[in-house]
């Protein structure tokens, strides 16, 4: 299992749910992926697309502007 | 007991696309969605910029619909490709720069693509006959299906009882007299339907998902490819696009000016890419200059305007900091422009 960071700052929806599932794409389940926002909708978003692919978010926090979500892969990832 | 087929269903978050979706679900069919970026959708874009809207509730309805009917939900980047059905559409535009027949038939065509990729057996969408005026006509059905490469696997579930049987209808994929005879601009079959499923809740009605539908975006869009003589853009002009006051003072360059703290917060990440405008001696907007070079008396027009839309207006003087795309920083004392001074042809 490896921790991976996607920088998505800028970015606004969908972007950032496009990048995270990119990027999830090429991850193996148990990995992490911490996903760094600046759009707020990305803190819905994100957690949903999670839900309908069967990946967990472990930490989804604000930090100033900026919004960090956690992810790890789920078993049947993609 | 057969493996059930696979549909890639069109998910716009809209009404029609999931009860399009749900019909096949109740058939026992696959159903995977696809949603399509093309840099155009309204959805969420400027909800996210302006702080007056940050703090009303979010969602991407696209996920949304997905997640209530159960179903995985694909989102693909098509920014880039979808330049040329913009730039060249061969059926022409609407009452706006939106292209939607050939819109319609590029997305059906990158479904299809994505079928076969996938090893999926059909595709979905949630059009009804007659109701739009350009891409969801009886004619023009028979094109999207052709010009994509999709032709009899494509399936319109909400009005196929009115067009020709497809090939999953005529293979017994699914059963052509569970799927629906819709027609017209009327939303009661699809209220009613909705209400037979059991959804309470759904995004309103379509017409309002695409900047290009939009007169004042299509505008700024002809605006930018004049003012630059190139049809050309890139997503970044496409964002900037959606944010901001637009003046065009000059045929060589423009000025986006921020509207509130969300705006301004929002194009401070392009500020490097342009040379820019910020009041000092009083507080104002964070204003970009996009175009060729600025001369000197560009360069105070411009902060006299900035200064007119800064919360020194009725100064006799603001100091104005311009700074240029290397960084290099100058101010500039400028008397703001009176609204008399600010033609009415320069709001693009």
């Amino acid at each position: 299992m490896s921790h991976h960071q996607l920088d998505a700052r800028r970015l606004l929806c969908p972007m950032p749910v496009i990048r995270t599932q990119n990027k999830v794409q090429g991850l193996a389940p148990g990995d992490t992926l911490e996903v760094i926002c600046t759009d707020p909708g990305a803190h819905h978003d994100i957690p949903a697309w999670c839900r309908i692919h069967g990946h967990h978010v472990l930490e989804s926090r604000q930090q100033g502007h900026e919004w960090i979500i956690t992810v790890q892969v789920g078993a049947s990832a993609n | 007991m057969s493996t059930p087929r696979k549909a890639v269903a069109l998910i716009s978050g809209g009404l029609d696309s999931m009860l399009a979706a749900k019909t096949l679900l109740a058939q026992g069919v696959h159903v995977e969605g696809i949603n399509f970026f093309t840099g155009f959708c309204v959805e969420g874009h400027t909800h996210a910029i302006r702080k007056k809207d940050q703090e009303k509730p979010k969602r991407n309805n696209a996920l949304w619909v997905a997640e209530q009917i159960g179903i995985k939900l694909h989102i693909v980047d098509v920014v880039d490709e979808y330049k040329d059905v913009l730039l060249n559409p061969k059926h022409g535009y609407g009452s706006n720069m939106n292209p939607c027949l050939d819109c319609k038939g590029f997305m059906v065509k990158k479904a299809h693509e994505w079928m076969l990729a996938h090893g999926f057996d059909f595709i979905i969408t949630g059009e009804v006959i007659g109701q739009r005026p350009m891409s969801q006509r009886k004619d023009t059905m028979p094109v999207i299906a052709r010009e994509s490469g999709a032709l009899d696997r494509l399936l319109r579930p909400l009005c196929a009882k009115l067009l020709p049987p497809t090939l999953p209808e005529r293979e017994g994929w699914v059963d052509r007299e569970r799927l629906h005879d819709f027609s017209g601009r009327t939303r009661k079959p699809q209220m009613a339907l909705a209400e037979q499923f059991g959804i309470a809740e759904y995004a309103q009605p379509a017409g309002g998902c695409c900047f290009l539908t939009d007169v004042s975006y299509s505008k700024k869009l002809v605006d930018l490819w004049t003012g630059r003589g190139t049809r050309e853009y890139d997503f970044d002009d496409l964002m900037l696009l959606k944010v901001g006051r637009h003046l065009r003072p000059r045929p060589h360059f423009k000025l986006i000016v921020g509207r509130e703290e969300g705006e301004n917060r929002f194009m401070e990440g392009y500020r490097h890419q342009f040379t820019h405008f910020q009041t000092v001696s009083c507080p104002g907007p964070l204003v970009l200059a996009d175009g060729g070079a600025l001369s000197d008396d560009d360069l105070h027009l411009a902060a006299g305007l900035a200064a007119r839309f800064s919360q020194g207006r009725d100064a006799a003087q603001v100091d104005v900091q311009v700074t240029d795309k290397t960084g290099v920083s100058r101010t500039l004392t400028v008397a703001p422009l009176s609204a008399g001074q600010i033609p009415a042809e320069w709001y693009v």
